[in-house]
C-alpha cells in the first residue's frame, strides 16, 4: 500500500499531503522535509525511483509540481507511476487543463478527487468516468443546498 | 463582527506576502479571527473557517484548535459542511483529542439515521463509513481499557442490529468482530463475536465462510473453549469443495485437537487425508503425526493411525517421519508382533510408497522371527514362511519402484534375518550378488556383509541382535550418529554403530562437516602467509622511476604478485612505454597487460602492470628488466638488473 502522497512545487512548497498511515505530527514534518529535499536535488533525466529508509519513493514532475509517494517494499513502482498519471488525468478532467494554481486555490477539490480514487493507500476506483460522475454529483449537491439556504459558499 | 473572509481571498492574500515574516503575520491575524469565530459557535461560517484552517495547516502552521470544529461540521446536516468536516478530520485529528465518545456518537447516528439514498448500500446506511469508524475504534481501543469500555455498548448494538441478509451487513459484522477481538473487551462480548463467526460458518456464501475460518484461526489461541463449541461445523468444512476453505478448516482442526476429542477428530482427519488434493497431503500428514504424538490414547491406536497415514498418503510424508516412526515402534515392545504383521500385509498390497516400504523392511529385518512364528495377540496371526518373507524383501531389491535408499534398507533387513531365520545360504547368495552392484551404496553394504559371513562369522549374531530401546533425542540423535559413522565404514565391530545404517543421509552430513573443517584450515594458512612485504624501488634513472609492490597469491603461496608503478618526473610525457622482464630458469614469469603505455610528465600519473612470479624452489628472486619508450621525439631503450628484492618476497 501507499504510505503517503505529497505534491510540492519546485521551490519546495507543499500543495497537498495525504497520509494513508498514522504518523505523529513530528514524523510528518520530518518526512515532508526529507523527501522534498531528496527529490528536488535529483537531476532531470534520472530514474523516478528512490530508496529511503524502508520505503520506495516514486516521484514524477508534471510542469511545476512534483507528485511523490512512498510505497512499501512489496508494491509495484511502475504501476504507481501509472497511478500518479491517472491522478493527474483526473485532475485535468475536472479542472480542464489543470495547472498548479488550480490546485492551490481548490485544494479541497484535489483532496476530494484523490479520495474518490484511492482509499487506504490502494486504488479503489479504476474508472475515470465513475470518479468524474461522483465529483459531479457531490458538487451538484453542494450547489443546490447553498442556493436553497441562500448562503455563500466558503 | 464582519463576515470572515472567503477561502480564496485568504489564499490570494497570503500569496502576496513577500517574506516569511509577512506571511506569518497574516496567518496569525487570520487565526485569531477564526478562533474568536469558533468561540462564538457560529454555524454559518464554520465551514469556511475550517477550510481556511486547513490551508494554513498545509503551509505548516499549527491548527489543532480546529479539531473539535471538524466534528461539529461532520454532525451538521449540510453536505458541504460534512464534506469539509471529514476532510478536516482526516488531516487534523490526532491522539491529542479524546475521540472515542464522538466517534461512538457518529456511529450511532449513522445506524439510527434511517434511509439515505446516496450513502446507503442495500438498506444499510453508508457501510464504508461504518467500517472505517469501526477500524478507527479498533486502533484506539487496542490496549486501552477506558476506550474499550466506552465502546462496548455500541459494538454490541452494531453486532445485534445489523441486517445479515446481504453481504454488506456481513462486512460490517466482520469488522465489528475483528474490533471486538483486538480491544480489551469483556468476555460476554467476545463470546458474542465468536458466535457471530460460528453463524458465518453456516452461511451459504463461501467468502463469508472463509473469512470466518480465518478469524477463528486467529482467536483459537486466546478463546479456545469458545471455538471448541463450533468444532463440528469446522470439521464439516473439511468436506467443502473450495480449496482455500479446506485449507483453513484443516489448520483450524489441528489447532482444536486435544486429549478429549482426539479419536473423533482423527477419524475425520484421516478421512480428509484420503480424499484431499495432493498439495494438502504433506501438511495434513505432518499435522496428524504431531497430533497423534501429543494425544495418542494408546500405543496400538498410535501405530494404527500411523499405518493408516502411511498407506493412504505414504509418498507425501516428510523424510524424518521414517526414523521417528521406527523409534516409536521400537519403543512399543509389546506391539512388535502386531506391527510387523500389519506392515508385512501392507507390503504385499503395495510397494510403491517409499516411506512405508522403508519402515516395513526395517521392521521385518528386526522382528522377522515374530512374523514367521505366528504369535500375535492383537489380531489373527498370519501364516508365512521364511522363504515368502525373503521373496518379498528380494522383490523390493529388484523392483523399479524402489528408491536407492529403500534398496539399502531391504538389503540390511535381509542380512539381519540371517540370525533370525534358518535359510542362511539363501541370504548369503543374495548378499554376494550385490557385491558387484552398480549402486555404490549397495555394493559397499554387500561387500561388508560378505566379509561378515566369511571372516567375522563368530561376531555375526552379536552384531545383528535386536535393537535396544532408543532414547528420544530430537536434535542430539543425528549428531551422535554422524560421529560414529566414520568408524563404521572401517570397522563394523560394535552393535551400537548399527543405528547409523538406518540413517544413510547422515553420511552426507559427515562429509559436509569435514569439508567445512578443511576450508577453515585453509583460512588459517592464508592468514599466516599474507604478512606485509615492503615495497621497493627497482629502477630510477633518467627521470623514470619504477616501484615494485608485493602481494601473495591466494591459493598458491609460491607465487609472488608484483605490481609495478612507473612514474615520470621529466617535463615531457613518455609514450609507447613498454616494460619487459626476464627471470632465471628456476622461476616462471607471467606479465599481465599494462594500464597504459603513456607515462605522464611531472609525476602526474603512473603506469601500472602486474607481474606474477612462480618460485617453487624458494630461491632468491632476481630479475632483468628492459624498458623502451619514446621521450621528446626520440626512442629510448634501457636494460637493468633488479637484485634488491626483500627476502619476504621469495621466502
Amino acid at each position: 500500500m501507499m504510505r503517503f502522497l505529497l505534491l510540492f512545487s519546485r521551490q519546495g512548497k507543499l500543495r497537498l499531503q495525504k497520509w494513508f498511515m498514522a504518523f505523529s505530527d513530528r514524523d510528518k514534518k520530518k518526512i515532508i522535509r526529507d523527501v522534498t529535499q531528496m527529490v528536488l536535488v535529483r537531476p532531470p533525466k534520472s530514474c523516478n525511483f528512490l530508496q529511503w529508509r524502508d520505503l520506495k519513493i516514486v516521484y514524477r514532475r508534471y510542469a511545476s509540481l512534483y507528485f511523490c509517494c512512498g510505497l512499501e517494499q512489496g508494491d509495484n513502482e511502475l504501476l504507481t507511476l501509472e497511478l500518479l498519471h491517472r491522478y493527474v488525468e483526473l485532475l485535468d478532467q475536472y479542472f480542464g487543463n489543470v495547472c498548479e494554481l488550480d490546485i492551490i486555490f481548490n485544494f479541497e477539490k484535489a483532496y476530494f478527487i484523490l479520495d474518490e480514487f484511492i482509499i487506504g493507500g490502494e486504488v479503489q476506483e479504476t474508472s475515470k468516468a465513475s470518479v468524474a460522475k461522483s465529483m459531479e454529483e457531490a458538487d451538484s449537491l453542494q450547489e443546490t443546498m447553498e442556493e436553497y439556504l441562500n448562503k455563500p459558499t466558503y | 463582527m464582519p463576515a470572515p473572509i472567503r477561502l480564496r481571498e485568504l489564499i490570494r492574500t497570503i500569496r502576496t506576502a513577500r517574506t516569511q515574516a509577512e506571511e506569518r503575520e497574516m496567518i496569525q491575524k487570520e487565526c485569531a479571527a477564526i478562533r474568536s469565530s469558533f468561540r462564538e459557535e457560529d454555524n454559518t461560517y464554520r465551514c469556511r473557517n475550517v477550510a481556511k484552517l486547513l490551508y494554513m495547516h498545509m503551509l505548516g502552521y499549527p491548527a489543532h484548535f480546529g479539531q473539535l470544529e471538524c466534528l461539529k461540521l461532520i454532525a451538521s446536516q449540510k453536505f458541504t459542511d460534512k464534506r469539509i468536516g471529514y476532510l478536516g478530520a482526516m488531516l487534523l485529528l490526532d491522539e491529542r483529542q479524546d475521540l472515542v465518545p464522538q466517534l461512538v456518537r457518529i456511529l450511532k447516528n449513522l445506524i439510527m439515521s434511517g434511509y439515505s439514498p446516496e450513502h446507503d448500500v442495500s438498506g444499510i446506511s453508508d457501510p464504508f463509513l461504518q467500517v472505517r469508524i469501526l477500524r478507527l475504534l479498533r486502533i484506539l481501543g487496542k490496549g486501552d481499557d477506558d476506550s474499550s469500555e466506552a465502546m462496548n455498548d455500541i459494538l454490541a448494538q452494531v453486532a445485534t442490529n445489523t441486517e445479515t441478509s446481504k453481504n454488506v451487513g456481513n462486512a460490517i459484522l466482520y469488522e465489528t468482530v475483528l474490533t471486538i477481538m483486538d480491544i480489551k473487551s469483556e468476555s460476554g462480548l467476545r463470546v458474542l463475536a465468536i458466535n457471530i463467526l460460528g453463524r458465518f460458518l453456516l452461511n451459504n456464501d463461501k467468502n463469508i465462510r472463509y473469512v470466518a475460518l480465518t478469524s477463528l484461526l486467529k482467536t483459537v489461541q486466546t478463546d479456545h473453549n469458545a471455538v471448541q463449541r463450533h468444532r463440528s461445523t469446522i470439521v464439516d468444512c473439511l468436506k467443502d469443495l473450495d480449496v482455500s476453505i479446506k485449507r483453513r478448516a484443516m489448520e483450524l482442526s489441528f489447532a482444536l485437537v486435544n486429549g478429549n476429542n482426539i479419536r473423533g477428530m482423527m477419524k475425520e482427519l484421516l478421512y480428509f487425508l484420503d480424499s484431499c488434493d495432493p498439495d494438502f497431503k504433506a501438511d495434513c500428514a505432518s499435522g496428524i503425526f504431531l497430533a497423534a504424538e501429543k494425544y495418542a490414547p494408546s500405543k496400538r491406536w498410535h501405530i494404527d493411525t500411523i499405518m493408516r497415514v502411511l498407506t493412504t498418503a505414504g509418498s507425501y510424508v516428510r523424510d524424518d517421519s521414517v526414523p521417528n516412526l521406527i523409534q516409536l515402534i521400537t519403543n512399543s515392545v509389546e506391539m512388535h508382533a502386531y506391527t510387523v504383521q500389519r506392515l508385512y500385509k501392507a507390503l504385499l498390497d503395495d510397494i510403491s510408497q517409499q516411506p512405508l516400504v522403508q519402515v516395513a523392511s526395517w521392521c521385518i529385518g528386526e522382528y522377522g522371527d515374530l512374523l514367521v512364528s505366528g504369535q500375535c495377540e492383537e489380531e489373527e496371526p498370519i501364516q508365512v514362511s521364511e522363504d515368502e518373507v525373503l521373496d518379498v524383501l528380494e522383490g523390493l531389491l529388484v523392483s523399479n519402484l524402489s528408491a536407492p535408499v529403500t534398496r539399502g534398507y531391504s538389503l540390511t533387513a535381509i542380512m539381519k534375518l540371517s540370525t533370525r531365520f534358518s535359510s542362511v545360504n539363501r541370504i548369503k547368495k543374495v548378499v554376494s550378488i550385490y557385491g558387484s552392484s552398480i549402486d555404490v551404496e549397495l555394493q559397499q553394504r554387500a561387500v561388508e556383509y560378505n566379509a561378515l559371513f566369511k571372516k567375522y562369522d563368530h561376531m555375526r549374531p552379536a552384531l545383528l541382535e535386536r535393537m535396544p530401546i532408543m532414547e528420544k533425542t530430537a536434535t542430539n540423535g543425528p549428531a551422535e550418529i554422524v560421529q560414529t559413522n566414520g568408524e563404521t565404514d572401517s570397522t563394523i565391530l560394535d552393535t551400537k554403530h548399527l543405528p547409523s545404517i538406518i540413517q544413510p543421509a547422515s553420511q552426507v552430513g559427515l562429509s559436509i562437516q569435514s569439508s567445512a573443517h578443511f576450508r577453515h584450515l585453509n583460512n588459517l594458512t592464508m592468514y599466516s602467509a599474507s604478512k606485509c612485504i615492503p615495497p621497493m624501488t627497482a629502477y630510477n634513472k633518467n627521470g623514470i622511476k619504477i616501484e615494485f609492490t608485493f602481494e601473495r597469491a591466494n591459493p598458491n603461496p609460491n607465487i609472488a604478485v608484483i605490481t609495478i608503478h612507473a612514474t615520470n618526473s621529466t617535463e615531457a610525457d613518455m609514450t609507447e612505454f613498454v616494460f619487459q622482464a626476464a627471470v632465471p630458469k628456476t622461476f616462471q614469469l607471467q606479465l599481465l597487460s599494462p594500464s597504459s603505455n603513456v607515462v605522464p610528465a611531472l609525476n602526474q600519473g603512473s603506469v601500472t602492470q602486474v607481474i606474477r612470479v612462480l618460485n617453487p624452489q624458494k630461491q632468491q628472486l632476481r630479475m632483468r628488466v628492459k624498458l623502451t619508450y619514446t621521450h621528446k621525439g626520440s626512442p629510448v631503450q634501457d636494460l637493468a638488473e633488479v637484485n634488491n628484492f626483500p627476502p619476504q618476497s621469495w621466502q
